[in-house]
């Protein structure tokens, strides 16, 4: 066993554990810690295939900018058990059919790519941030700026919400 | 071989953190002592000048109080929480430490040992994904603490670290495009014996800073710990060592964030006016790392006393001062300078043509 | 409203320019203030080390006088007990018995004399009731304490040092007193 394979299954272990902490875990924030520790896990994953770009970016924004913003609002919301409303029967089952409907595409999916295996090379430097940048802006020039778009769309669709408020309460 | 290391470079890397660790630590330690002196002295007082000589003795006293002081965990808090704010507070202080450049490096037992830790690729991004954890020592411990006022002060301080991310990320753009590249250690060597980038990022420089003080919650960004609106903010209800923490956390912040700026602004080690390159070969490479790293530090001082003197000078703001300050002046103005700056590298590409 | 001084400042509401709105400069003003105090003297004085002399009217901790050859002026007459507005003083008096002439200036002394400290309000009513000149207020106050107790003063704390022994001690406790020997105020 090299080093990088005992971090690789010491990082997954961990991504997994975590990751069922977050559903079995009773308190809301202890979940929302949970995912973040998933979030680093993942990261260090995204290390060890040397693609430090994404790894960092994963961190600031998932688990630097968007789950402080989940904690913000379970720590304002002071989400307790008893304060869930009691769920219908028809819900519930409604739950476990789709839950097993997703089980089932992942299961397949999961199955057919067993064979598509990606050598990563050691010292790839695919990752690095000169040559995603080249790749960005040149084979994918289009996708990327139509998700700049999207997130141009989503900026403003933020922006219309938070006024409406605002003007109500000024009529 | 089951742990295939190059041990030399291990041990190599062990004892560079353990000296940037100790290193940051005792200078945070100092720095309260400045603090202190600083505000004094501003203030036409004396400041501490007991313990020991000129009070240099005084920041031991200090921790040794904090050390013996009881230590108070609240009955209905999370105590695990309670106990992780604190710890996240420091880890995360700390880590920022691993990329910046002490100095270019030194010669021993025949090794060229560099004097950063990681030269990662990533290098100010790195900065960035710990400082944005830095909220979490805050929030958690504020949150764990089960007071409103803690409650408030976390949630201020969240805000704040997320709102002043933005405009920091977003001045440092420009910074990039100049530099072309996002290694510190790339960074300082760009400057040196050139001009460093201060000149040619003033704006993007003064936007950094002011982000840069409201990230370390130094005032006049100091909402999180207001003392008058929330007794003591997020650490209303630590006491001992672990309030000692989060004092210390603050500081070491302070620090690692004047090394960042100096290491991005203002030539990181590089000596001001000498060429470093002559002065290397000159009286060695050694030498010549040492007298970098008394430069470094110099300045690094220097912007620790920035961070006092603005403390002592300016009140705190106003809540919604401090959001429209962000959102509607720094922001525009980060963006502004990004396209200016855009505008001119493309201009000077084309040889000043239109 | 008619200004009835000339030292009005009308305060000016007018919005602010865009200069001032700038924000910076006036920051830099503040904080090149707060530089130049760096080089101001400070006022400070180091406590134990300096001290700031009292004033020479200064009403601090009692002092029970000798005369010049050491013997204790204080007769035990009581009228500073009751002139003490705050009752602080006790005392009991005894006689003095042959060869103890050196000791006592007159046929009676203090056997026991108390100050409560705490009670004191430091009038200066008992220098001014002493017919002997043998009570007087130095330049001193009352150094603090852990307890109660350590604030009632007995003799041995009040007494002056033995000015023929110790008359380094004595000039100390006696203090710019020494240049006005006649007291001040009880001798009209």
């Amino acid at each position: 066993m090299e080093v990088t394979e005992i971090l690789f299954w010491f990082l997954s272990v961990l991504a997994i554990a975590a990751a069922a902490g977050v559903v079995l875990s009773k308190s809301p924030i202890y979940s929302v810690l949970c995912l973040i520790v998933v979030f680093f896990a993942i990261s260090g994953h995204y290390v060890l295939m040397n693609a430090q770009f994404l790894a960092i970016v994963n961190i600031i924004v998932y688990a630097g900018a968007i789950m402080v913003l989940f904690l913000f609002v379970v720590m304002l919301m002071n989400l307790n058990a008893d304060a869930e409303p009691p769920k219908n029967v028809y819900l519930k089952f409604a739950g476990v059919i789709s839950g097993m409907c997703l089980m089932v595409v992942i299961i397949s999916a999961l199955a057919q790519s067993y064979d598509i295996k990606v050598p990563i090379t050691k010292g790839s430097s695919i990752g690095l941030i000169k040559n995603l940048g080249n790749t960005l802006f040149t084979t994918y020039v289009i996708p990327f700026e139509i998700s700049s778009v999207l997130f141009l769309s989503a900026i403003v669709g933020a922006v219309v919400i938070g006024k409406k408020d605002e003007q109500k309460a000024n009529l | 071989m089951i742990l295939a290391i190059d041990w030399m470079v291990f041990i190599e890397k062990l004892v560079l953190i353990i000296a940037v660790v100790s290193g940051s630590l005792v200078i945070a330690m100092y720095s309260t002592y400045m603090e202190r002196k600083v505000a004094a002295v501003l203030q036409d007082r004396r400041g501490p000048n007991r313990a020991g000589p000129f009070g240099i003795l005084q920041p031991l006293a200090d921790g040794l109080k904090l050390f013996f002081k009881e230590e108070i965990i609240p009955n209905f808090s999370s105590k695990f929480l309670f106990i992780l704010g604190p710890c996240l507070a420091m880890l995360t202080a700390m880590m920022v430490g691993a990329v910046i450049p002490w100095g270019n490096k030194v010669n021993l037992f025949g090794r060229d040992i560099s004097l950063q830790i990681a030269d990662v690729n990533i290098g100010i991004l790195y900065v960035f994904g710990v400082v944005s954890m830095g909220v979490y020592g805050i929030m958690i411990g504020g949150w764990a603490s089960n007071n409103k006022f803690s409650l408030f002060g976390a949630m201020r301080a969240a805000s704040q670290i997320i709102s002043y991310e933005l405009a920091m990320g977003l001045s440092l753009i420009a910074l990039l495009m100049v530099t072309g590249t996002l290694s510190l250690k790339d960074m300082v060597g760009g400057q040196m014996d050139h001009w460093w980038n201060i000149f040619k990022q003033p704006l993007g420089f003064l936007i950094f800073l002011i982000c840069a003080f409201a990230e370390c919650n130094r005032t006049p960004f100091d909402l999180a710990e207001a003392e008058n609106e929330l007794v003591g903010g997020y650490h209303t209800e630590y006491s001992s060592m672990k309030l000692g923490f989060y004092l210390f956390a603050e500081y070491i912040n302070m620090f690692l964030s004047s090394a960042v700026m100096v290491s991005l602004f203002f030539g990181g080690y590089d000596i001001p006016f000498v060429n470093d390159m002559h002065l290397a070969q000159n009286i060695g490479t050694n030498w010549a790392a040492i007298l970098q790293g008394l430069c470094l530090f110099g300045k690094i001082v220097f912007f620790l006393f920035l961070f006092m003197w603005v403390r002592w000078t300016i009140p705190r703001f106003r809540y919604d001062q401090l959001m429209n300050l962000g959102w509607k002046i720094l922001i525009p103005l980060a963006l502004f300078n990004m396209v200016i700056t855009g505008g001119l590298i493309l201009l000077k590409q084309n040889h000043w043509h239109f | 409203m008619q200004a009835l001084t000339n030292k009005v400042e009308v305060v000016s509401r007018e919005p602010l320019t865009f200069w001032e709105r700038m924000y910076l400069p006036a920051i830099l003003k503040g904080m090149a203030i707060t530089f130049s105090h760096m080089f101001k003297k400070k006022p400070t004085i180091n406590y134990p080390e300096k001290k700031r002399p009292f004033s020479p009217v200064f009403r601090g901790l009692q002092i029970l006088n000798r005369d010049e050859e050491g013997r204790e002026k204080c007769t035990a007459c009581g009228l500073c007990a009751v002139a003490c507005p705050a009752e602080a003083i006790t005392m009991e008096a005894a006689e003095r018995q042959p060869g103890e002439e050196h000791l006592y200036k007159e046929e009676k002394y203090a056997a026991k004399y108390e100050i409560n400290m705490l009670r004191c309000i430091f009038c200066g009513f008992c220098e001014e009731a002493c017919p002997k000149d043998a009570i007087y207020l130095s330049e001193t106050f009352a150094p603090s304490n852990f307890q109660r107790k350590g604030f009632i003063y007995g003799k041995d704390d009040l007494l002056i040092p033995d000015p023929i022994k110790e008359p380094e001690a004595f000039a100390k406790a006696r203090g710019s007193r020494a240049a006005h020997p006649e007291g001040h105020g009880n001798e009209h």
